[in-house]
């Protein structure tokens, strides 16, 4: 992985302590509210319900088992034991105190982190496939040039005060893992016919209050063009986009509101001007980058193979959690493993100090030290020999991380919601857990097969609704909450919007509203194979508003 | 009128607190000072602008209550998570606090 170099511990170390002065000059009454607020912001501290929260950023969703004890350790000194994995695979603390942030932020620059660029309008932390490097359907690993634009976009001048904030995720398979359809910017990694890296160029992707799906301006982009071609979009943005109306601000409504092709011909006037200054990468600079994440050399271990079938035979257990939780590396003796961070009726995307601690053991000791945060907010080491399978599964389940329900019903993605964040409506966690509880069955989801919930808890939707297959999205209305729900929706190669279903859901109503849609798809799916997804794209949303309804008069109200 | 307190969130540490009638900031509503009337509130107002001056909070709200039993209770679900604390087990070891309960 990347390491930073002397100019980054330099600079981060250099923000640390110009934000500790910032902070005691705060306390001191020095600096008041209206001046330091954007400053805490700009390093990752936000003030929610409680307390304070800090997102420290986790670039494309890469951790070593160092940078991961040390998240354990801030939750258990600064916190209160345990931290929250979000949709932007970053994490979050909820209860740090301001006093304590300059102390936090200098533990993290200790292992190479920070906070910066986790809020404000920025360019934030760049997402990647958190497969990549190990995925089999893989073309190329994406994260160089995720760390490529990390660099370019730290603290870039032009670009640090944009009209609303932006996100960019790259991925490097046609199997889109990062939701990049649903991104300021979306960029596939591919090759071209005569085998040149590059990339399919998205823009204006987004959920929110206006969800839209990205439009493709690029089919392909030569990977030397990257920093270029993203500039030469930032430029038409950064002038075009709209500063007037904040819900309006995005670049999905420039995208929009202009025009795909028109605005694909903005961006190819800057582009002409940019494609041979400085921004042209060498080819130098991107073998450089690259080397950092050079694959772990990975020895042939096909023994694991016997081994796994005995261990599967033996224990049905942990025979289940390989079907669910282990996917194929792209070394055949190897397997990526998925920890799921949804224990039934548990918080999604929440581990303890104890667990986190845990993973950074297992990591060090089966998986190459390596360890990434999904956007679907579970932890993955990307590389297990098949043959230390069973040891990993042991350690997980001792460490309470082994339930096997990755992709399932129960593997929920959950915003904060009011239990904790000041923008909510309505809370996210308790429904996640009441739906995990009740079809917490392993047989029942298995059963089910393949379904996203997604949960957000205002219209913001860091809980990703629009595009879980089933999402749900909390409002308030007349004072109480309220659960409206969505169908159909998708954050993968064939991205779509879910679409409302009818009358939303009281708390106590919701899940038994689940519940009566999974039942309507599988009374109506033609055999096990055909997924909720498939299912639901082939008969609409009519079965399912007759079986929530009864009928088309209420669904309206 | 409706009853009204005044809330905030220590500057410090970011807890919420609640201004009581001795004019300290207290970690518990139930501790709070309730306004019923204009003038009343008029002194919460000018009380929590002096602290948010003063540096010692931010985030200064006056909010609707009521006393149900003795008990005071915000109006607004958000007012009484903040006052409850989260209404889920949300930490190791932690069962959850009094707070509203999710579905009956």
């Amino acid at each position: 992985m990347y390491r930073y170099d002397e100019f980054d511990h330099a600079f981060v170390s250099a923000r640390v302590e110009q934000f500790r002065d910032q902070v005691q000059r705060r306390l001191s009454g020095e600096l008041a509210e209206d001046a330091f607020k954007p400053l805490r912001l700009m390093n990752g501290v936000y003030l929610q319900l409680h307390a304070y929260m800090l997102r420290v950023a986790i670039p494309y969703g890469t951790l070593s088992s160092r940078q991961m004890r040390m998240l354990a350790h801030i939750a258990r000194k600064y916190d209160r034991g345990y931290g929250h994995f979000t949709t932007r695979q970053n994490i979050q603390y909820n209860w740090p105190s301001l006093s304590d942030t300059p102390d936090i932020l200098k533990e993290l620059a200790s292992v190479e982190m920070h906070a910066l660029q986790t809020s404000g309008n920025c360019i934030r932390n760049v997402t990647a496939d958190h497969f990549s490097g190990a995925a089999a359907d893989e073309v190329a690993d994406p994260r160089p040039y995720a760390e490529i634009l990390r660099q370019w976009s730290s603290v870039h001048p032009e670009f640090s005060f944009l009209p609303r904030k932006f996100k960019i995720a790259v991925t490097g398979a046609e199997r889109d893992r990062a939701a990049i359809q649903v991104h300021d910017i979306g960029l596939h990694l591919k090759k071209d016919e005569n085998g040149r890296l590059g990339f399919a160029v998205y823009v204006g992707g987004g959920q929110g209050r206006t969800p839209m799906i990205a439009k493709k301006i690029r089919d392909f982009l030569p990977e030397e063009d990257l920093l270029s071609y993203t500039t030469a979009i930032m430029r038409v943005y950064n002038l075009y986009g709209r500063r007037d109306n904040k819900y309006k601000a995005r670049i999905k409504i420039l995208v929009h509101e202009t025009g795909a092709e028109e605005l694909a011909r903005q961006v190819e006037v800057e582009f002409a001007k940019l494609r041979d200054t400085e921004l042209k990468l060498p080819d130098t600079d991107i073998q450089a980058i690259s080397t950092y994440f050079a694959p772990a050399a990975l020895p042939n271990r096909p023994e694991g193979w016997g081994n796994l079938a005995r261990w599967k035979k033996a224990d049905p257990e942990f025979a289940r959690w390989v079907q669910q939780n282990v996917q194929p590396h792209k070394h055949p003796d190897y397997g990526m493993v998925t920890i799921s961070l949804k224990p039934i009726g548990g918080v999604p995307g929440d581990a303890s100090d104890a667990q986190m601690d845990a993973v950074a053991d297992i990591a060090e000791e089966y998986a190459f030290d390596e360890i990434r945060v999904s956007h679907e907010q579970n932890l993955i080491l990307p590389h297990v020999a098949l043959a230390d399978l069973e040891p990993v599964y042991r350690a997980l389940v001792a460490a309470g991380l082994a339930t096997a329900n990755a992709g399932l019903i129960t593997d929920i993605i959950a915003c904060p919601g009011l239990d904790y964040c000041a923008l909510a409506n309505a809370r996210s966690i308790p429904v996640a857990q009441e739906i995990s509880s009740r079809f917490g069955s392993p047989e029942r989801q298995a059963d089910i097969g393949e379904l996203k919930i997604k949960i957000s808890g205002c219209i913001n939707a860091c809980g990703h609704h629009h595009v879980g297959h089933i999402g749900l999205l909390g409002v308030e209305k007349k004072g109480a909450e309220l659960y409206q729900i969505t169908l159909g929706g998708s954050g993968d190669e064939n991205t779509s919007i879910g679409e409302i279903i009818g009358r939303g859901f009281e708390p106590e109503k919701v899940t038994d509203a689940v519940e009566t849609i999974v039942d309507t798809y599988l009374g109506l799916r033609r055999d096990k194979t055909e997924t909720f997804l498939e299912a639901y794209r082939r008969v609409g949303p009519q079965p399912f508003k007759d079986a929530l309804y009864g009928g088309s008069a209420q669904e309206a109200a | 009128m409706v009853d009204k307190v005044l809330t905030a969130n220590r500057l410090a540490d970011g807890i919420s607190v609640w201004l009581d009638a001795s004019g300290n900031w207290v970690e518990s509503l139930q501790d709070a000072f309730v306004a019923r009337h204009a003038e009343a509130v008029a002194a919460l107002e000018a009380t929590g602008k002096r602290s948010f001056d003063e540096n010692k909070v931010v985030d200064v709200n006056v909010i609707d209550v009521e006393e149900v039993d003795g008990t005071l209770r915000p109006l607004r679900m958000r007012e009484r998570i903040r006052a409850e604390g989260p209404s889920i087990a949300y930490a190791p070891g932690y069962h959850g606090l009094s707070g509203p309960k999710f579905a009956a």
